[in-house]
């Protein structure tokens, strides 16, 4: 295989992996500090044994995520460096105030957070918990200003075939990042509450029933329903602004060959990509119009005229991303964002009832759930990722001129399959230690502490 | 004064810093399995540096996020160039990140034995990797006309490398020691001395050969009077620490260890000053910090941030070794 397609490849793993445990701990720690803060006000015991079992739940992905980001930083210069080059005076300065200004408060107060519970007073340690939070989100932030510019250039110009930042201000205001950071947060939010309510729902349908449970399904409840119905909500306003910016996303997406007004929703599309045509579809009437303009009129642009506009602006060349993956990672992560939604609102009702409905169909459906926010931030991911190709910076650096010009295929192969392989193995650990530790369930009210044995 | 300068001192600044924290957090994680067989005895060994090491680390993820933003020719050549070591660092910086917080989880011997081995190997291959990677850097890459390494595959291990592993390996695992020292209370801080005073007379042969080396490694460039200098001092630093851990001056052999980590990497810097990686090649091909470096923009932005970012960072990650200042013995309760 090709260095090109082989960092790609890299880059895919390392950053679908590194991104199961970001969401879940970007979630978990406003969930946590949200939990230590009802201890510091009220006093009451369970809230402190709820902070405690699901903080160690929080830190087991929490090392993990950090591990694996360190590959995100190194691996721009070792797999990318033409990128880097082109893209240093951009790219890098987020990244280097998200570590000053994010890693090190959120790795420097997870330490205190986690050797203080004797040494800090209970608001103390709330307030680290809420630090530890702030770092976890503002670091989202950061990236998300780097990871804009690649969709949608602000505030530049182009010296010497390199890219130079011309005005900070517009970067951080960039209108992507205002439509894809709190897409991205409420994201975070509703994959801890459903992490949450599927651990909650596993063990109240047991029959010693731990008031921790209880209570934290009551929490996560409400704020799985409020961060679907965001979540839903901002990716609407994305959808919209993606249409304005990246057209050719939203036609691979939607597999619309052709410009439509009005365009009809594809609900199944089995299509020739060779021949930019559908093979077999079925469609919505009006609806497609309707999520891009807010009416049931309106144009929305299709491949072929989309193609035609990039070969007289670039010259001939390939400028349709692959559909195929871009359609059904789309639709995998609206689907699972509905059956979300779903779930969530029968969770609020449920949690309002106070029948302990340990066989009903919820229970036993939300330990599955926990797969669904993964899944929706993975192909979440993948569809921005793969619907921007074949442009690393869009409209500006294309990714088979953006790697490291002399690093050979064997080495990128070496690199993905030591990745892979310590990836499998610290999976498993993580996993064999999750079960066992959920299993196990809270500490009792006058046990001690784990392991001080 | 100039950007540039500045942001080249301030990447000397974010390295030194990284070696001194994270060198004894790599020298602790190195003698873990010769301070104690015995559980609690480990975690206490474990438990100096659990709270600390995690900040330790952003030093490094800090140093390459700003070389990136304000050198990015630098960062791209650099980073593409040690392909082979820096995917072997990072897999063991992986395996050790986890090990901190898994080995704990599960009671098991055997499980704990697993990841103590994981601490271990992942401290020590950093060590041994940043002994290739700065032998490496002082003497340059084959840096063809736009910057790019021309070939990415192991780097050279001569003498001179291999002594730098031997320096870095052995002086960190004396800096741990140290630390170890400081840290913890009773029979195993004794055991932590007694460390130090076995690895010191290595650590102080490899720093000296390696310096004796690298006078004909490292070509004289515009500082190699102040590289002298350095070196020179963390030669004395480091044979101090003899004398201070002989007196049982604890405090003053870590000091001392600090100031020979701090005055080596200011000399590393010094020695290439002006040039930020040299090539191999041909002297045109050199990257100094002028032509690797983002635009004035991007590096007065960079200047403010970091102006009033580092000395916050400063004040409250010594603010965290102030809250966990105590020594720590296997009777301590300790946070698993």
């Amino acid at each position: 295989m090709d260095p090109v397609t082989l960092a790609r490849l890299q880059f895919t793993i390392t950053t679908v992996y590194h991104f199961l445990f970001v969401p879940l701990t970007l979630g978990l720690s406003v969930f946590i500090a949200l939990i230590e803060t009802m201890y510091a006000r009220t006093g009451d015991e369970v809230y402190r044994r709820m902070a405690r079992f699901w903080g160690k739940l929080f830190l087991l992905n929490f090392a993990v995520g950090v591990v694996t980001g360190l590959i995100q930083e190194f691996q721009f210069g070792m797999n990318w460096a033409q990128y880097s080059t082109f893209m240093g005076d951009i790219f890098g300065a987020p990244l280097a105030i998200e570590a000053l200004l994010a890693f090190y408060l959120e790795s420097i107060f997870m330490g205190l957070w986690i050797f203080g519970w004797d040494r800090l007073s209970p608001k103390a340690h709330a307030a680290v918990a809420w630090i530890v939070a702030i770092g976890s989100n503002l670091s989202a932030f950061w990236i998300l200003v780097a990871s804009s510019f690649m969709h949608q250039p602000v505030g530049y110009q182009i010296v010497d075939g390199r890219v130079q930042m011309n005005d900070f201000w517009a970067l951080i205001t960039n209108p992507h990042l205002a439509t894809q950071f709190p897409h991205v947060v409420t994201g975070a939010w509703l994959t801890a509450a459903f992490f949450i309510l599927g651990i909650s729902a596993w063990h109240l349908r047991k029959k010693q029933q731990d008031e921790v449970f209880r209570r934290s399904f009551r929490i996560a409840a409400p704020i799985a329903l409020i961060s679907a119905l965001l979540v839903t909500f901002l990716g609407h306003i994305q959808g919209q602004h993606m249409i304005q910016c990246q057209p050719m996303k939203m036609a691979a997406a939607e597999a619309l060959w052709e410009d439509a007004d009005p365009a009809g929703l594809s609900l199944f599309t089995w299509g020739d990509e060779e021949q930019l045509k559908d093979v077999w579809a079925i469609h919505m009437p009006y609806v497609l119009s309707f999520m891009a303009h807010d009416r049931f009129d309106g144009k929305v642009k299709g491949i072929k005229n989309l193609k035609a506009d990039y070969e007289a602006r670039f010259g001939p060349g390939d400028y349709v991303p692959s559909v195929f993956t871009a359609y059904w990672s789309f639709r995998a992560m609206v689907g699972a964002g509905i059956l979300m939604l779903i779930l969530s609102i029968w969770a609020v009702a449920w949690g309002r009832t106070r029948r302990a409905l340990r066989w009903s169909l919820l229970m036993r459906a939300l330990p599955w759930a926990i797969g669904l926010p993964f899944l929706a931030n993975t192909t979440g991911w993948i569809l921005t990722e793969v619907g921007r190709q074949p442009w690393v910076v869009f409209e500006l650096l294309k990714t088979e001129d953006a790697i490291s010009p002399y690093v050979t295929s064997g080495q990128i192969l070496f690199s993905i399959i030591s990745f892979t392989l310590i990836f499998m193995l610290v999976s498993a650990a993580e996993v064999f230690l999750m079960l066992r530790f959920i299993k196990k369930g809270p500490e009792g009210e006058h046990q001690p502490a784990e392991g001080a044995s | 004064m100039d950007l540039n300068l500045l942001w080249f001192i301030l990447i000397a600044v974010l390295f030194t810093g990284f070696f001194f924290l994270e060198g004894f957090d790599y020298g602790v994680g190195m003698l873990l399995p010769f301070m104690s067989r015995e559980d609690r005895a480990r975690r206490a060994v474990i438990n100096t540096i659990g709270p600390v090491w995690d900040g330790n680390e952003v030093w490094m993820v800090t140093a390459g996020g700003a070389l990136f933003a304000a050198f990015p020719r630098w960062y791209a050549a650099l980073f593409s160039g040690l392909y082979i070591p820096l995917t072997l660092l990072l897999l063991a910086l992986i395996a050790r990140g986890v090990s901190f917080e898994f080995r704990s989880k599960h009671p098991d011997p055997r499980w704990r034995g697993l990841w103590d081995r994981a601490i271990f190997f992942g401290s020590l291959v950093p060590a041994i990797l940043w002994g290739v990677a700065v032998s490496s850097w002082a003497r340059g890459l084959p840096l063809d006309a736009a910057g790019h390494p021309t070939t990415a595959l192991l780097p050279l291990l001569d003498p001179f490398a291999l002594l730098g592993v031997v320096t870095a390996t052995l002086v960190f695992a004396l800096h741990g020691a140290l630390f170890l020292g400081l840290k913890l209370g009773g029979a195993l801080s004794t055991r932590a001395r007694a460390l130090a005073w076995r690895l010191w007379p290595f650590a102080l042969a490899a720093a000296l050969s390696y310096a004796i080396s690298a006078y004909f490694q490292v070509p004289a460039r515009a500082l190699a009077g102040l590289a002298w200098g350095l070196s020179g001092g963390a030669l004395l630093a480091l044979a101090g620490v003899g004398v201070a851990i002989k007196r049982a001056r604890d405090g003053w052999a870590f000091i001392l260890t600090a100031l020979t980590i701090v005055a080596a990497t200011a000399a590393f810097f010094a020695s290439l000053f002006p040039l930020a990686l040299p090539s191999t090649i041909s002297p045109a091909h050199h990257l100094d910090i002028y032509n690797a470096a983002a635009s004035a923009h991007t590096l007065t932005v960079m200047s403010w941030v970091a102006l009033v970012l580092v000395p916050v960072v400063l004040v409250y990650q010594s603010w965290t070794y102030w809250v966990f200042r105590q020594r720590l013995t296997a009777d301590s309760e300790l946070e698993y």
